[in-house]
């Protein structure tokens, strides 16, 4: 079996097999589905509202993306000025920090209400939470240069600009991509507790205000539908950054290059 | 006739009593006066820690010397990269750009020099000829073997059309049969190319094969102990290697080290 269908087999294989313990468990234990609901019925729901799932899927993507470019584009200029300068570095990468640690279903509530408008305040929470892995990923990175290539530059008298377009960002390209994989996640994460912190005084039309809503009025099924939505979304957003990662590292990082054996 | 061509040409690099102690206090090299005339290959040759690669750093500016001064082509290092006074440093590791293919690798110094890229390609194109990797210039250097990383830094260095070739041990890293070969291209090389190198290693046998004059040096202190004049007329062949005059030289080569080692003090 080529090695490529086995990456792809196997992981599917496993994903069969739980859905169908799964399904056996549902009916043998006769779990009611307003608890747990079986695999069948789970799909069911989700063809029937695929409609209304899929425009509000497409409500939190936006969300999402949106999120996400903010994060890369503030991320990297943040990056690349505590790089350029020690002392910004030191002044202000402890707030930095603060990002990643703040619990943003704590401080949602105050940004939705200092920012007028829902949808922008649901980005800026997202962006929050995205943000951090980027600026962390991208200083590594830019600082992770080969110091036999340094000096190289500097022998043939180099400019700052030179040295950083021709060196410190390539040598920070593995690092970054690594750093989206990591972002895009929890762009999603970001909107989806965003919005369900938000409740109603958001926009009330993304999936995780279906979700909301389906947990008040019982319909477990669609709860699951919703969920499995977010799940396979996180999933190929996923894929997507390390689709991305391939294209720019195929031919030279150990990451991705892929080795005779 | 090489000999010959060395002392009546113009001194390349004055080194004029400088010598090296770090900040923590080790005497890395004491005093050394040393002049390297135009076209001579000059190996710095002893064991670890006799300051060779200090001295050369020194050489190349990357240290500056404690005491003492260093002259180039009889001026101060700021004229250094005027037309006919190009200095160029290879090191032990190849050094070269992971994401770029050797193309790009070897035409680094000229991209950033600004160099129109028309005739930078021609300088690479040559430079690769002289170090026979035409073929290879739109591999990257994970598909290359380290004999091969190591002729791609060495074009890289040649591709600035140097004067001075400064070399740290640059084979070191290498298998012996692809340093034998290396070291024979080396010096057609600096014989095509009327180069004066400077070339540090710790083989005797390499360092009797390749050069015009070895500088021996001992350590503990770092000290340079005596030049020897290698009188074989270039351009050599491997055959070199096993005649009774090289191995003559390595006997005297190797006492010279040896009592350098049994005698050498602690500086204290």
């Amino acid at each position: 079996m080529s090695e490529r269908l086995v990456r792809w087999a196997a992981p599917l294989a496993v994903g069969v097999v739980v859905l169908v313990l799964w399904h056996v468990l549902v009916k043998a234990l006769d779990v009611p589905k307003f608890l747990v609901p079986g695999p069948l019925l789970v799909l069911d729901t989700l063809i029937a509202d695929w409609g209304l799932l899929f425009r509000s899927l497409l409500v939190t993507l936006k969300i999402t993306f949106g999120a996400f470019f903010l994060a890369v584009v503030i991320g990297t200029t943040v990056a690349f000025l505590f790089v350029q300068s020690r002392w910004v570095e030191m002044s202000l990468f402890p707030y930095a920090v603060l990002l990643q640690v703040t619990p943003i279903v704590a401080i949602a509530p105050l940004i939705i209400i200092w920012v007028k408008q829902p949808t922008l305040a649901l980005v800026v929470c997202a962006t929050i939470v995205a943000l951090f892995p980027i600026i962390s990923n991208t200083i590594l990175g830019l600082r992770s240069v080969n110091p036999g290539l340094i000096n190289l530059f500097r022998m043939n008298k180099a400019t700052r600009w030179q040295t950083l377009t021709q060196l410190r960002i390539p040598s920070a390209a593995p690092y970054f991509f690594g750093g989206l994989r990591i972002s895009s996640g929890l762009a999603l994460i970001g909107a989806v507790v965003a919005e369900f912190v938000a409740g109603t005084g958001g926009t009330g039309a993304g999936l995780a205000y279906q979700i909301l809503q389906a947990g008040y009025q019982i319909n477990i099924p669609r709860l699951f539908a919703a969920l499995l939505m977010i799940t396979v979304t996180g999933v190929l957003l996923f894929l997507l950054m390390v689709f991305l990662s391939k294209l720019a590292l195929a031919s030279w990082h150990e990451s991705e290059v892929v080795h005779e054996s | 006739m090489s000999a010959l061509f060395a002392s009546a040409a113009d001194p390349v690099v004055e080194i004029r009593g400088a010598d090296k102690v770090f900040a923590n206090g080790t005497r890395a090299l004491s005093p050394v006066d040393l002049t390297i005339r135009g076209g001579e290959f000059v190996t710095l040759l002893g064991p670890s820690g006799c300051g060779k690669s200090t001295l050369l750093k020194m050489i190349a500016n990357l240290i500056a010397p404690s005491a003492g001064s260093l002259g180039w082509w009889q001026s101060g290092f700021d004229h250094v990269g005027e037309p006919g006074k190009n200095l160029v440093m290879v090191f032990q590791d190849a050094t070269l750009m992971p994401w770029a293919r050797v193309q790009r690798n070897v035409r680094l110094p000229l991209d950033l020099a600004q160099m129109a890229r028309s005739d930078a390609d021609a300088r690479v194109a040559e430079a690769l000829a002289l170090v026979g990797l035409t073929g290879f210039e739109t591999h990257y250097p994970r598909q290359l073997s380290g004999g091969m990383q190591m002729r791609v830094s060495i074009a890289r260095a040649l591709v600035t059309e140097p004067n001075l070739l400064l070399m740290d041990e640059p084979f070191g890293a290498l298998d012996e049969i692809t340093r034998n070969k290396l070291d024979a291209d080396i010096i057609q090389l600096w014989w095509k190319k009327k180069l004066t190198v400077v070339f540090v290693t710790h083989s005797i046998y390499e360092a009797i094969f390749l050069s015009t004059r070895i500088v021996v040096m001992a350590a503990r202190p770092g000290r340079v102990l005596k030049n020897v004049v290698i009188d074989e007329p270039h351009p050599r062949t491997e055959g070199f290697r096993v005649t009774q005059k090289f191995a003559a030289y390595a006997k005297e080569l190797t006492e010279l080290l040896a009592e350098a080692s049994a005698k050498g003090a602690t500086d204290l």
